[in-house]
């Protein structure tokens, strides 16, 4: 039987996946962008699990809403990075310091 | 409105109004509103002050504004009206009068007009505040107030340094003497319980040796000791040795401003405070000892010196500090009216004395020194007439048993006399020393004639005249004149001279009495000893005419050494070298100081100043604080290293520190 904990473990372990995927992260941005999409799996994973075993609707509502955000946010990171590349003709992370003090 | 009020306030409403309106006034305006109010004070003092001379003295206190009211102490400003106040009234506004007009001539072609009458005019209210004050504290904003005015007017032209120098100087020497007058005044409420001067009058005589003070130790008597530090105020603003320094560098400022305040009324101040006080000296006999020593001892320093000088005006200066050691003597001996009569004849014939020697440098293209003067009898004659009257009048001319004399005549032989009549040692002292500085004075004030007005022409010497002519001593030659021409002073520097020589010839004769003789004129306003003025015409006939004949000895050797044989001074000068140095140097007061207070202090400051300021506070506070700010902001920086991912990942921990906080 596969039981709560199950669930909770998969997100926590996509979760961290995600987070290190931001900081361990020294390629290019798109990589963040996607340990972004991660992490959001990782909450939605957990919204839907709860949902289902507490018989609560609103957890898979949220799910749908967090879906669309997640949409939205990489269309528009990717915007962003197309924009940047044609200006810096670059998108490896370490390259992008400009808010060096 | 009570005239009093308008002797006082129109010099102050004169003074705002010339020196706020400044150059957009003019200079014509200034100067006639300033010297339009002076006058307007000169003619309503002298009604007050002849009222009380032929009708006796009587006392009014005009109440002006309440002041301060705190606890126990209380003190408003109040102008307080009685014979003492009523003569120094006549000679303040008379001489301010005179000395504003003969401005009109004498500071015509200066390009501050307009800020100079205002300096002159605020320091006339100063002066009537300090000699009106019906309290202490009032007669201190006086002092402070004359303080000041002499501060501004002796660095007037203060593009030259050695007169911002001087007027410095002046400043921080009256300090050491006003910290004294200072703590008299505090000692004297703490005593007293009250800063108004009749009720401590009244209160003194009771005081005398009942109550002391225990300082470091020594029991001391109150009344000696605020005696004498109300007389170190004095002393510092009446240039007594030892504070004496400030008065002959003041010398740096416009002669006219050395008539008024360095002459006729400011280094008066300190008699006349003396004076006001004066029960409280008498209940303080100690004290007195020391009035009269050290008013003896300034007598005979500042004429010893004057011999010497070259500058016309510092033989003047030290002649005026000599006269204010008479004054204090006679003071000291207990001789108080004697003190205000030589006061009164002394601000004539030295304001006289100063004007002239103004009109001198006037006409001889502002040099000073009288090595370059010579043969100017025939050039201006009307100022040598006005300079001949005041040297008559210092030197005391006159004779006893016919009754006729010049001013200071009758009282400088007064305090003579009166030094000898009072029969103390201290008196007895006073009078030796006063016998021999009526000589020296004779002797400086007739080789300052002679000097000037005698003689052959030396001016081609004088840098000032070779700047005049166009010409070198060489290129002059046998004509020491150097084709200069001296001019007599204008009208507005003319008048001035004749009224004061008036009062130079005339008012010893015409106040005599009521100085010295009438208990009724001063009316309880000083402590008046009828005895002792008894006893000063009772004394022998030697004595009476000890002044003259010394005068006559000081004017034959004047006559001698720089009319007949003029190689004699230098002469003498050579044989008793070291004497001769010692004098021409001041005493060598000045370097004395220097090396006792200039130097240390000037060591000191730079201490606190390295070490104190540089090297504690500047190092830790501000300057400290920077270096650790840019330190930090090193190691700060380092942080930011603008790579999003090191920025997310500090979010990242806040965020659970910040969760794990509100959970735990």
């Amino acid at each position: 039987m596969i039981g709560i904990e199950h669930y909770i473990v998969v997100s926590s372990i996509l979760f961290v996946l995600g987070v290190l995927g931001i900081f361990l992260n020294r390629k290019n941005v798109i990589v963040i962008l996607m340990a972004i999409e991660l992490i959001l799996l990782a909450v939605n994973i957990n919204l839907v699990a709860f949902s289902a075993f507490l018989n609560d609707l609103t957890g898979q509502v949220f799910a749908m809403f967090v879906l669309t955000v997640a949409a939205a946010e990489a269309a528009i990171g990717l915007a962003i990075l197309v924009i940047y590349f044609r200006r810096r003709g670059t998108i490896a992370v370490d390259d992008i310091n400009r808010m060096k003090g | 409105m009570n005239p009093i009020l308008i002797i006082v306030f129109a010099p102050l409403l004169a003074a705002i109004v010339a020196g706020l309106g400044n150059k957009a006034l003019g200079n014509v305006a200034a100067k006639s509103i300033t010297t339009a109010g002076l006058f307007l004070s000169c003619a309503l003092s002298w009604p007050i002050f002849l009222d009380m001379v032929f009708n006796g003295g009587s006392e009014t206190v005009v109440p002006v504004l309440q002041w301060v009211q705190s606890g126990s102490m209380s003190f408003d400003w109040a102008l307080r009206v009685d014979a003492l106040t009523a003569v120094m009234l006549v000679v303040i506004t008379t001489v301010s009068a005179l000395v504003h007009l003969y401005s009109w001539g004498y500071m015509a072609e200066d390009p501050d007009q307009p800020r100079f009458f205002a300096y002159l005019s605020l320091f006339t209210f100063a002066m009537l505040m300090l000699v009106t004050a019906d309290n202490l504290v009032q007669m201190f904003f006086g002092w402070e107030g004359v303080g000041l005015a002499s501060y501004l007017l002796i660095g007037f032209w203060f593009k030259k340094p050695s007169a911002s120098a001087a007027a410095i100087k002046a400043f921080v020497v009256n300090r050491v003497g006003d910290l004294g007058f200072m703590l008299g005044i505090f000692g004297t409420f703490l005593v007293f319980q009250t800063t108004s001067i009749p009720a401590i009058l009244e209160a003194a005589p009771a005081m005398q040796g009942v109550s002391h003070i225990t300082f470091m130790g020594m029991r001391l008597d109150t009344m000696t000791i605020l005696c004498l530090l109300l007389f170190i105020g004095a002393m510092g603003k009446s240039a007594q040795l030892g504070l004496h320094t400030w008065l002959p560098d003041a010398m740096e400022g416009p002669t006219p401003v050395s008539a008024l305040i360095h002459a006729a009324t400011m280094v008066t101040a300190g008699v006349f405070m003396v004076c006001r006080l004066s029960p409280m000296f008498e209940a303080a006999p100690v004290a007195l000892g020391v009035v009269t020593f050290i008013g003896a001892a300034t007598c005979l320093f500042a004429a010893t010196v004057g011999t010497t000088q070259w500058d016309i005006k510092r033989v003047i200066a030290y002649s005026t500090c000599s006269q204010l050691g008479y004054m204090f003597f006679a003071a000291g001996v207990g001789a108080y009216g004697a003190a205000m009569f030589h006061l009164f004849t002394h601000a004539f014939f030295k304001a006289l004395l100063f004007l002239g020697a103004g009109s001198v440098i006037h006409a001889m293209h502002h040099e000073q020194d009288m090595r370059y003067y010579g043969a100017l009898r025939k050039e201006i004659p009307l100022t040598f007439w006005a300079m001949m009257a005041g040297t008559l009048a210092i030197t005391g001319v006159g004779i006893y048993h016919l009754g006729l004399g010049f001013a200071g005549f009758f009282s400088k032989d007064a305090i003579i006399e009166v030094a000898f009549a009072s029969g103390t040692q201290m008196g007895l002292f006073a009078f030796w020393i006063g016998v021999i500085a009526a000589l020296l004075t004779s002797f400086y004030s007739w080789r300052l004639m002679f000097l000037t007005f005698w003689g052959k022409p030396r001016w081609i010497e004088s840098e000032h005249i070779q700047h005049s002519v166009h010409k070198t001593p060489e290129e002059a030659g046998e004509d020491t004149t150097g084709g200069y021409h001296p001019h007599e002073s204008p009208l507005n520097m003319l008048v001035p001279l004749g009224v004061l020589s008036i009062g130079a010839i005339a008012a010893g004769y015409v106040f005599k009495t009521a100085f010295l003789d009438e208990a009724s004129f001063w009316a309880g306003s000083i402590a008046y000893n009828e005895h002792l003025m008894h006893a000063m015409h009772e004394v022998p006939y030697w004595v009476k005419y000890s002044a003259l004949v010394v005068m006559l000895l000081g004017l034959s050797a004047a006559i001698y050494a720089y009319i007949l044989r003029k190689d004699v001074p230098a002469k003498v000068a050579e044989q008793i070298g070291p004497i001769y140095r010692f004098l021409f140097n001041k005493w060598y007061f000045d370097e004395l100081y220097n090396f006792l207070f200039v130097k240390p202090a000037f060591w000191l400051g730079r201490v606190f100043w390295q070490r104190g300021d540089v090297g504690v506070i500047d190092r830790f506070g501000p300057d400290g604080a920077a270096w650790a700010v840019s330190k930090g902001a090193v190691y700060a920086k380092k942080v930011q290293s603008g790579y999003l991912y090191s920025y997310a990942l500090i979010m990242l921990l806040g965020l659970v520190a910040a969760i794990s906080w509100v959970i735990m």
